[in-house]
């Protein structure tokens, strides 16, 4: 299984966790386009590589934190630095 | 066409015998060429059923199927063999109707013992909400012709009676969804069964060429690529080919490929793990699944247990299995059965399954001229191989979508018309 690296917690089983999915930068509701916010609902990068990706630690610090993985060998960049801003859902 | 392969019978294998005829190759191993028609990436059973559609039904026989690996090595060989058709939705319903029909008549069709074994399907309610999802799916099913019904505990103690229907669990069964056409299927048999029609009727099935890169013009992305354009060949690891025509029919590796065409698709890639155990006397009569138990089991005609759960809770493209997945499955199947707690396992395997936001598949056309899709399959793809193959084939021979596959195309996105298909096995009921 899994052992994630919560900036927080330390190593965690990724069952301690929830897996958000791809991280993606929010467009704007009041701007976007309803092609750019369909893409931002329902389009995937799914790369088979280097993939930045929400969890939320729902069993520990109950924080959502972002982390960077290797999507076909599972290693986390090593050191895990949480890419964004702790405790507020990017 | 040069020499048609025998016919499987049992009079041609006693007179083969009696002869010492060594049967010849199962499909013919063709020089790649420079150009085809149809160019189908993926060797599995969409694949495959796809080609032999075309051919078949449409006499499109200048197709070539690209496999990076062998044939029938992904998905089609690490499912767990399960066919029913009891879904959620009318569209799914009526699509899955359509592919059991297939199924049925397969072993005669393409001359290949599938063993099919329709031993009926019953799906377990441990709740009054899954108890009312039953209901609902079984009025659903009886809509569109389909034979479906609930159950209660002493029907399903007559059909299995290896399982726990007491109020002694900490889920008790308290009823279930009982699907009769339902039942399990060798599914290597259909991929070569596949292959074998297809290489009968003049299709190339190319084994180890892996597809680069997908050669596409005047589209509005990055080098030609995306809507817009048009599609004019594949680069593979052997050489380019030339083909108007390219389907992605390659499960988890979809958006890679996808990707190659410019086309964006909504799919993550996620593993599902199955394990079997060793092969005992026949007691489980039919096939079990409980949603809120995450898993489904089935004895194979060997006698081992077939088990499986839902998806890997992320995404990724490793297929090691997980030791939580064994125990915790092992678990709930004893919660189940608590008589087969002696079995041992044989083994343990992962399959990479392409999930869709609304569990449906994304099928047909895309923003790109002459690139088809017919991936999204996620944890249901292999009871759907042989009708996304007839149904694809009438999309690529004329040109437009067939009714039956309509709602999934990849525009229901855009049109905000999802197809929530909670009938499928990776959702908790």
């Amino acid at each position: 299984m899994l052992i994630v690296p919560c900036p927080n917690c330390g190593p965690r089983n990724a069952a301690d966790l929830r897996y958000v999915g791809e991280s993606r930068p929010r467009p704007d509701p009041n701007s976007a386009s309803a092609k750019e916010w369909r893409a931002y609902l329902y389009e995937r990068a799914n790369p088979a590589g280097m993939l930045r990706e929400t969890w939320y630690c729902r069993s520990g610090c109950r924080r959502y934190f972002v982390l960077e993985r290797d999507t076909v060998s599972n290693e986390f960049t090593n050191p895990p630095t949480p890419v964004a801003k702790l405790g507020k859902r990017p | 066409m040069k020499q048609r392969p025998p016919r499987y019978s049992a009079a041609r294998l006693v007179s083969r015998a009696a002869r010492k005829r060594v049967w010849p190759r199962v499909w013919r191993e063709a020089p790649l060429r420079n150009s085809y028609d149809v160019v189908v990436i993926g060797g599995g059973v969409h694949g495959l059923a796809t080609a032999y559609y075309l051919a078949a039904n449409h006499g499109i026989t200048n197709v070539a199927v690209l496999e990076k690996s062998y044939l029938g090595s992904g998905g089609s060989g690490r499912n767990t063999a399960i066919l029913r058709s009891n879904y959620l939705t009318p569209e799914g319903v009526i699509f899955y109707d359509r592919s059991l029909d297939l199924y049925r008549t397969m072993a005669i069709d393409l001359n290949m013992n599938v063993m099919f074994s329709r031993r009926g399907h019953i799906t377990l309610a441990h709740s009054d909400a899954s108890l009312r999802t039953m209901h609902w799916r079984a009025e659903v099913n009886k809509l569109q012709g389909v034979d479906s019904s609930v159950i209660g505990p002493a029907d399903i103690k007559k059909l299995a009676p290896v399982l726990d229907t007491s109020s002694h669990p900490r889920y008790p069964i308290l009823g279930a969804l009982y699907h009769p056409p339902g039942g399990i299927i060798r599914h290597d048999a259909v991929v070569w069964g596949y292959a074998r029609g297809a290489d009968t009727l003049g299709v190339e099935m190319h084994q180890k060429t892996e597809v680069v890169d997908i050669k596409v013009t005047g589209g509005d992305g990055p080098g030609g690529k995306g809507p817009g354009g048009r599609v004019t060949g594949v680069r593979t690891n052997r050489g380019d080919i030339s083909a108007p025509v390219v389907v992605n029919c390659t499960a988890g590796w979809a958006s890679l490929i996808s990707d190659m065409a410019g086309v964006k698709l909504p799919i993550s890639t996620r593993p599902l793990q199955a394990a079997v155990t060793e092969p005992v006397k026949v007691f489980l009569p039919v096939v079990v699944v409980s949603g809120t138990l995450h898993v489904y089991v089935s004895q194979t005609a060997r006698g081992e247990l077939v088990f499986g759960a839902s998806v890997d809770p992320y995404n990724t493209y490793n297929i090691r299995g997980s030791l939580e997945f064994t125990e915790g499955t092992a678990g709930h199947l004893l919660e189940l059965m608590p008589g087969i707690s002696r079995m041992r396992l044989l083994r343990q395997w992962a399959g990479l399954c392409d999930m869709t936001p609304d569990y449906s598949p994304v099928m047909g056309f895309t923003p790109v001229e002459g690139f088809l899709c017919d991936v999204g399959w996620g944890t249901y793809g292999f009871k759907a191989g042989p009708v996304s193959g007839e149904q694809m084939a009438e999309a690529i021979a004329t040109q437009r979508t067939p009714d039956l596959i309509g709602p999934f195309s990849l525009s229901r996105f855009e049109r905000d018309a999802l197809v929530g298909e909670k009938g499928a096995a990776a959702v908790g009921h």
